[in-house]
This record gives C-alpha cells, sequence and structure tokens, in this order.
C-alpha cells in the first residue's frame, strides 16, 4: 500500500509535468511511431520470435492501435517491461499504451490515476493436478500441499477460497513461475494454482501435458486489460474503440480475410459504419475513415487474434470460456458502432 | 696387508654395480597412485567414494551433452527427436544463438560490427595488458573508443571523430600548461576540450550521411553484447575514478576529502540494484517529458559510480599498505604531489592493489546481469524474456543457463588467469 501511494505520489508529479505537453495522438502522430509498453516476455501473450519480431496476444492490440493511426501494424516501438516498472514508464510517458497482461483493479485504476480502455482477456486464478492424483474439483483437495507464489493477490486469493469452502491445505511458497514448474514435476506440491492461461502455458511446456489436468473451478477474478494514462480522454477514446473495433468486428463476422471486401459491398449498416464505408466515426477519433479496417486487416478480428496466438490450435490450447462473445455465453461485448 | 684385509673382503665390493630403475612401485604413475590415491585406508575410501561421485555424474552429464539434439525448430520437435532418450535440446543455442549474443533489435546485417569491435578491442587492450607488445599499437589504444562506438552505435563517424578531436586539443593544452601547473592543465585541457566538442558538434550536426553505417538506438543493444559493452566500459572507466576518489579520500584539503568519502560511503551503502532502479524509473519523473536521455549511458553512469567506490577503497588500502617512508622520500626528493604520487607512490600502490582490483572488476562483470531486472535484454535478460517466453522454447532450462554461466565464466577466468600472470610479472622482491 506504501508502495502504491509512493507511487501514485511520483505519477501525479509525473502528470503535472506532462500536462503542458501535446495531446498524445498528436505525439504519436509526430513522432511516426506508438510506444508500446509489453511484458519482457510471457507465453502467448508477448514475445520476440526468432527474428526478433514481437508475437503474441497483447502484441497484437499494439500492434491494432499503430495500424488504426498509421496504417501500418510495424510502426510501433516494443518496450519490454517488468511488473516493477511498467507502471512508472507509463505515468512518465515513456510509454504511450500499456498492453501487458495487466489486470483491472481499483487501486490502479483509481490510486495509481491510469484509465483501463477495457479488457482483452477475462483471466482467473485455478489449478493444476497431476491426473494420477484422480481429483475431478478444487473442492476435493482437502489437506493437498498447493504450490503457490509468494506476495501475491493469487496467495490471497487460495486462502480466501480454502477457508470459505472449509477445507485444509498446505502452502509450498515459490518465487516464480519457473521455479512452481519443476516444483511442481518433482513432485514438491500435489497442486500448482496460478492464473489459468499461466496455467495452460505451463503446461503445454510438459513433457506429456495429458497427464496433467486444470480443474474446473475457477477461484477468482483477473480482468486483463490495456491502459493508458489518466488525463488524455481522447487518446483513451481512439484505443477504447480499436479493441472495440476488434470484438464487434468477430460479432460481425468481419475477418482479416474478408474485411476489404466487406467494406465495399457489405449490405450491414453497423459494418459499414465500422469499417468507414458510411459515416464520420474516423473522424470524431482524430483518423481517417479507414481505421478500423486496417487494424482489423492486418490483425484480424478479435477471435483471429486468440486464435492464432493462444487458442486451441496452439500449443497453448486456451478454450474460449469467458472470452467468449456474448452471443456465445462469454463476456465479449463491444457497444454498438453508431 | 692383504690378510688384513682378507677378512673383511666378502664385504666389499670392488666394482660399481650398473644403475638400476627403481622398482615399479617407486617411481612413476603407480607410486603417484599409491601415494596420492590409496596411501592408508581413510584415503582409499575417500577415493573410492569420489571416484563413484564423479562416475554418477559424468554418467548423467556426458549423455546428456553427447546425445544433445543441435537442429530442431522448437522444444516439441526436440523431444520427439529425443523420443525418451537422454539428452539436451541444444536446438535453442542455433537456434536463438543471435540473440544470445545480440539480442531481438539489433540489425542482423550489422551483426559483423560487433563482432569486429570485439575482435579490435584485443589488438586495443594488448598494449596495455602487455608489456612485451610494440608500444607503437597504443595508437590503436587510443582511437579503439572513438571507433567502437562508430561501430556499435553506428551513424556518421565525424561525431566520433569530433570527439576525438576535441580530446585532441584538450590534450596539447594540458601538455602545454601542465608544465607550470598541473591543475591548470587539467582544467584548461577540459575547458578547451569541451568547446572543441560543442562547437564540432554544431558543425557536424548537419553531416549525418558522412561514411555513415545505419544507426542502431541504444535500446536495441542486447544479449552477451550488452554484458561486454557494459563491462568494458565500466571497468575502464571506473579504474581512474576510483584512483582520483581514493587520492581524493587521503587529500589535505578537507573540502574534497569530505566529497569522497561522502561519496565513497554512500555509494557503497546502496545496493546496485537500487541505482539501476534510479537510472532506469525514477530519473524519468525528473527529466521532462519527452526528454531522451540515453538509458545504456544512464546505466553505465550508475554501474562506473559503483565500481569506482569499491575500487577506491581496494586502492586506499593499497595506498595505506606503502611505508610511510615511501612518502617521505618523494617529498625529500623535492618532487611535487602529482610527480610524488605519479612516481613513486600509486606504481607501488596499485602494484599491491592488482588482486582487489581484479576482484572487482570480475564482480562488475558479472553484475551486469542485474540489468536484465530494469527490462534490458541482455544475456540473462535474454534468457529469462523473450527466449523463456517463446512458446518454442518454454521449458528449456539447462542448456540456457548452462550456456551463460559457460560464457561468464570463460570471460571471468581469462581475467583472473591474467591478473595472476601479471603478479608475478611485477613481482620485485626475489627470494
Amino acid at each position: 500500500m506504501n508502495k502504491s501511494v509512493f507511487f501514485g505520489a511520483l505519477t501525479v508529479a509525473g502528470l503535472t509535468a506532462g500536462a503542458a505537453a501535446a495531446s498524445t495522438l498528436d505525439d504519436v502522430k509526430a513522432r511516426g511511431k506508438l510506444n508500446c509498453g509489453v511484458t519482457t516476455g510471457l507465453v502467448g501473450f508477448a514475445a520476440p520470435n526468432a527474428n526478433g519480431e514481437w508475437e503474441g496476444f497483447d502484441v497484437a492490440v499494439c500492434r491494432a492501435v499503430a495500424a488504426a493511426i498509421f496504417a501500418d501494424p510495424n510502426a510501433v516501438e516494443f518496450i519490454p517491461t517488468t511488473g516493477k516498472t511498467r507502471f512508472t514508464a507509463l505515468a512518465s510517458g515513456e510509454i504511450d499504451f500499456l498492453a501487458r497482461n495487466t489486470t483491472w483493479t481499483f487501486s490502479r485504476d483509481v490510486d495509481l490515476k491510469f484509465d483501463f480502455i477495457g479488457v482483452n482477456y477475462y483471466d482467473g486464478q485455478g489449478f493444476m493436478v497431476p491426473k494420477a492424483l484422480g481429483v475431478s474439483s478444487a473442492k476435493d483437495l482437502d489437506g493437498a500441499t498447493v504450490c503457490i507464489q509468494t506476495g501475491t493477490t493469487t496467495e490471497l486469493n487460495l486462502a480466501d477460497f480454502f477457508r470459505a469452502n472449509n477445507i485444509s491445505y498446505e502452502p509450498v511458497p515459490i518465487e516464480t513461475n519457473a521455479e512452481g514448474q519443476q516444483q511442481y514435476l518433482a513432485g514438491a506440491c500435489d497442486t500448482y494454482t496460478t492464473d489459468a492461461s499461466g496455467l495452460a502455458a505451463t503446461r503445454a511446456t510438459f513433457e506429456t501435458p495429458g497427464d496433467h489436468i486444470i480443474l474446473p473451478e475457477i477461484i477468482s477474478k483477473e480482468p486483463l486489460g490495456p491502459l493508458v494514462r489518466h488525463g488524455d480522454n481522447d487518446w483513451g477514446d481512439l484505443t477504447r474503440w480499436v479493441l472495440y473495433a476488434l470484438i464487434a468486428a468477430e460479432e460481425l463476422g468481419v475477418t482479416s480475410a474478408n474485411v476489404e471486401e466487406m467494406a465495399t459491398n457489405t449490405t450491414n449498416p453497423e459494418v459499414a459504419r465500422l469499417l468507414g464505408a458510411e459515416g464520420t466515426l474516423g473522424e470524431m477519433l482524430g483518423l481517417d475513415a479507414g481505421w478500423a479496417k486496417n487494424a482489423i486487416a492486418s490483425q484480424g478480428n478479435y477471435g483471429e487474434i486468440f486464435a492464432k496466438n493462444i487458442g486451441e490450435e496452439t500449443p497453448i490450447g486456451l478454450a474460449r470460456g469467458l472470452n467468449a462473445q456474448w452471443t456465445d455465453g462469454g463476456l465479449m461485448y463491444a457497444p454498438p458502432f453508431r | 696387508m692383504s690378510d688384513t684385509h682378507a677378512a673383511s673382503v666378502p664385504y666389499v665390493r670392488e666394482s660399481m654395480l650398473p644403475q638400476v630403475e627403481p622398482p615399479a612401485t617407486a617411481k612413476g604413475p603407480v607410486k603417484w597412485v599409491h601415494q596420492s590415491l590409496f596411501s592408508s585406508i581413510p584415503y582409499t575410501i575417500l577415493t573410492l567414494v569420489a571416484l563413484y561421485v564423479i562416475f554418477v555424474i559424468l554418467s548423467g552429464f556426458l549423455p546428456w551433452l553427447l546425445g544433445g539434439v543441435w537442429n530442431t525448430g522448437n522444444i516439441r520437435e526436440c523431444r520427439e527427436v529425443l523420443d525418451g532418450a537422454q539428452g539436451g535440446c541444444f536446438s535453442v543455442l542455433t537456434d536463438r544463438w543471435n540473440q544470445l549474443l545480440f539480442g531481438i533489435a539489433y540489425p542482423q546485417d550489422g551483426y559483423w560490427r560487433p563482432t569486429m569491435a570485439f575482435i579490435l578491442l584485443f589488438v586495443a587492450a594488448a598494449p596495455v595488458l602487455f608489456g612485451s607488445v610494440p608500444r607503437q599499437l597504443l595508437i590503436v589504444t587510443v582511437l579503439y573508443p572513438f571507433l567502437a562506438f562508430w561501430l556499435i552505435w553506428g551513424g556518421s563517424i565525424l561525431v566520433p571523430l569530433a570527439a576525438l578531436l576535441s580530446f585532441a586539443i584538450g590534450y596539447v593544452v594540458y601538455s602545454r600548461l601542465v608544465k607550470s601547473s598541473f591543475a591548470g592543465g587539467l582544467f584548461g585541457g577540459i575547458a578547451v576540450g569541451v568547446v572543441v566538442w560543442f562547437v564540432a558538434g554544431l558543425m557536424t550536426s548537419n553531416l549525418t550521411d558522412v561514411l555513415a553505417l545505419e544507426e542502431v538506438a541504444s535500446r536495441n543493444m542486447g544479449g552477451f553484447m550488452l554484458n561486454m559493452i557494459l563491462g568494458v566500459i565500466c571497468v575502464s572507466l571506473s579504474l581512474p575514478l576510483g584512483i582520483v576518489l581514493a587520492l581524493g579520500r587521503q587529500s589535505n584539503l578537507p573540502i574534497i576529502r569530505l566529497i569522497c568519502v561522502v561519496f565513497i560511503e554512500f555509494i557503497r551503502g546502496v545496493p546496485l540494484i537500487t541505482l539501476l532502479f534510479v537510472a532506469n524509473v525514477v530519473l524519468a519523473y525528473f527529466l521532462p517529458p519527452g526528454t531522451n536521455f540515453d538509458l545504456i549511458l544512464r546505466v553505465i553512469i550508475m554501474i562506473t559510480m559503483f565500481a569506482s567506490a569499491y575500487i577506491a577503497e581496494v586502492i586506499r588500502g593499497g595506498l595505506a599498505a606503502l611505508p610511510r617512508g615511501q612518502y617521505e622520500a618523494a617529498d625529500s626528493l623535492g618532487l611535487d604531489y602529482a610527480q610524488a604520487m605519479r612516481l613513486i607512490i600509486l606504481p607501488q600502490a596499485l602494484k599491491i592493489s592488482i588482486p582487489g582490483i581484479v576482484n572487482v572488476a570480475v564482480g562488475l562483470f558479472k553484475d551486469t546481469t542485474l540489468v536484465s531486472i530494469i527490462s534490458m535484454f541482455d544475456l540473462v535478460g535474454m534468457i529469462r524474456g523473450p527466449i523463456l517466453a517463446s512458446t518454442d522454447w518454454n521449458g528449456v532450462y539447462w542448456e540456457l543457463w548452462g550456456f551463460a554461466a559457460l560464457l561468464f565464466f570463460v570471460v571471468c577466468y581469462g581475467i583472473s588467469q591474467y591478473s595472476q600472470w601479471l603478479e608475478r610479472q611485477l613481482q620485485t622482491d626475489h627470494h
């Protein structure tokens, strides 16, 4: 808490210094590049490939914003940040946009003076167990040893869950995810708990992933989303609606393959507005009419991005679950483009 | 006569026996094995236990090393090829070789540039490190920092040339003035150098494509190259700075002494990680938004300050170890302070300090990996971040960390061997 107050105070200092500067969009356009903060590396979400090009689920959001502004998904400077440096990098203006699987919480939104522009992945804490243990529900884990990262919200969630269900457990404290993998595989604990996407990614690296299952219970809410600084609402609107454009495109059936065709001869008025064939949505954001078309053409719609980076066809193999469209029983719901 | 001797004849040999080899058990390997390994029962037991431990380690390690896979595209293919057999997945090293050495963002057709700078480093360092190398090579040493900057960072060659020119003119001024006063020469030289640099910078700022290499931003430096850059620059900068601080701490002028003591004690009392966080995070708040104060430069300043405080204390130890008489001898010869230090005190004090200085240098080189915490992709940062987080290679630990350990070991062991050689060279107390 003290830390966040400290950072909060620093943030205010940074903001007052930055308030005199021009709007973020003008800065970005003048620079010719979007400065986008990403993680130093998280499987499926952001990592450079063998050629040094950044790829991943969060990276795609950065590239979509760049494509909307410059019609060029490569007009991005990716700035790797750690869990410790990410907020200061954003607050100090070093980056314009932070897409680093950051959980949307009250204090980050309010106290640290950031604006979360939406949620691109609904995560939650889950459990992984060896199949041989014969457990099918987290409520069967009475007396189990649990590998848990210390000093995280997952640790607190775990205590809450076991107390609420009136069962006991024995924590095995670990420091990093890599250590957790090793401890779990070595049999130091019966179950390993962290965010479900992390569990899936971890399981995907095992020699025999089929011997391990992820239990159905999700015991916490971890909405991960990109964020921007407080204070420049135009910039917040722009990034928010680029994200919504990706989500809406999936709902409306616009894909990277058919976006050009849809832009010219669609009969759906909402698609026409989204892709700039009708109306002045782009102009309202300070962009040209083809902003959403460029974003979708370069990265695909939300569903395509999901499938390409973390979906069931990839080694990570995450199911859509909560991240399905609202029409399919998920939580992805873009407001109307009107 | 002969009779008296006759009684003892059987016991007197009249001819020399031919020389015979010592028995097989008292020479060569057999004797060595017997004496060193099996001389008594406890030794024998210890030997057998040690042999068993070595066998266990090697029987695990060698199949892993020799049975490794070197040319697959990702960890899953690796496991398919191995098919349950024991073996390392060294494909990650071949697949990400350039990233491990140069980071993710260095232009791929420019890898020859840091490689060239690395090779020239040995040419430039040789005349400083080895007395037997021809002195003419020192010219390479002087030119090297400017050349290496141009090779690694790119841009027009005029930028480092301007810097070189200002250094040269500054040095000329210094050598003119130093005869009358050391301080006057030093400050005069610095002042003139700065002015020349500024003017030359203004003049060359429009000529950006004279002999220009593709410019590479500091942010794009990475891999082992970044460790080498930080290590070499910080060690070579912190040594002179450390000497100055050590002398300043012993100075008779209270202000200078106070400044040096406060600096050394403060820097030594603060963890390096804290300084790096200040360089990366806190400075960003105090600089006006949009200021682009080079991150590597900030880190170099912090690491140099850190290392120079330690080197200052090591050298102070060397200064304190000199007998009082050496100082008095210098005074009685009529040498002034600068001469006494340069000709009498420092050569001896530095010689005593070599093991300590090398210790700091080796530690500093390894400390450069801490920059991975502030999200710079040095060798360790590359492994922790991009490589282990790629879907291709998540889960390959031993091979990557083993490789990193090997690289650092080679460099650090080399430094330590050199320092031992140097100590033997400088030994003057022949026994």
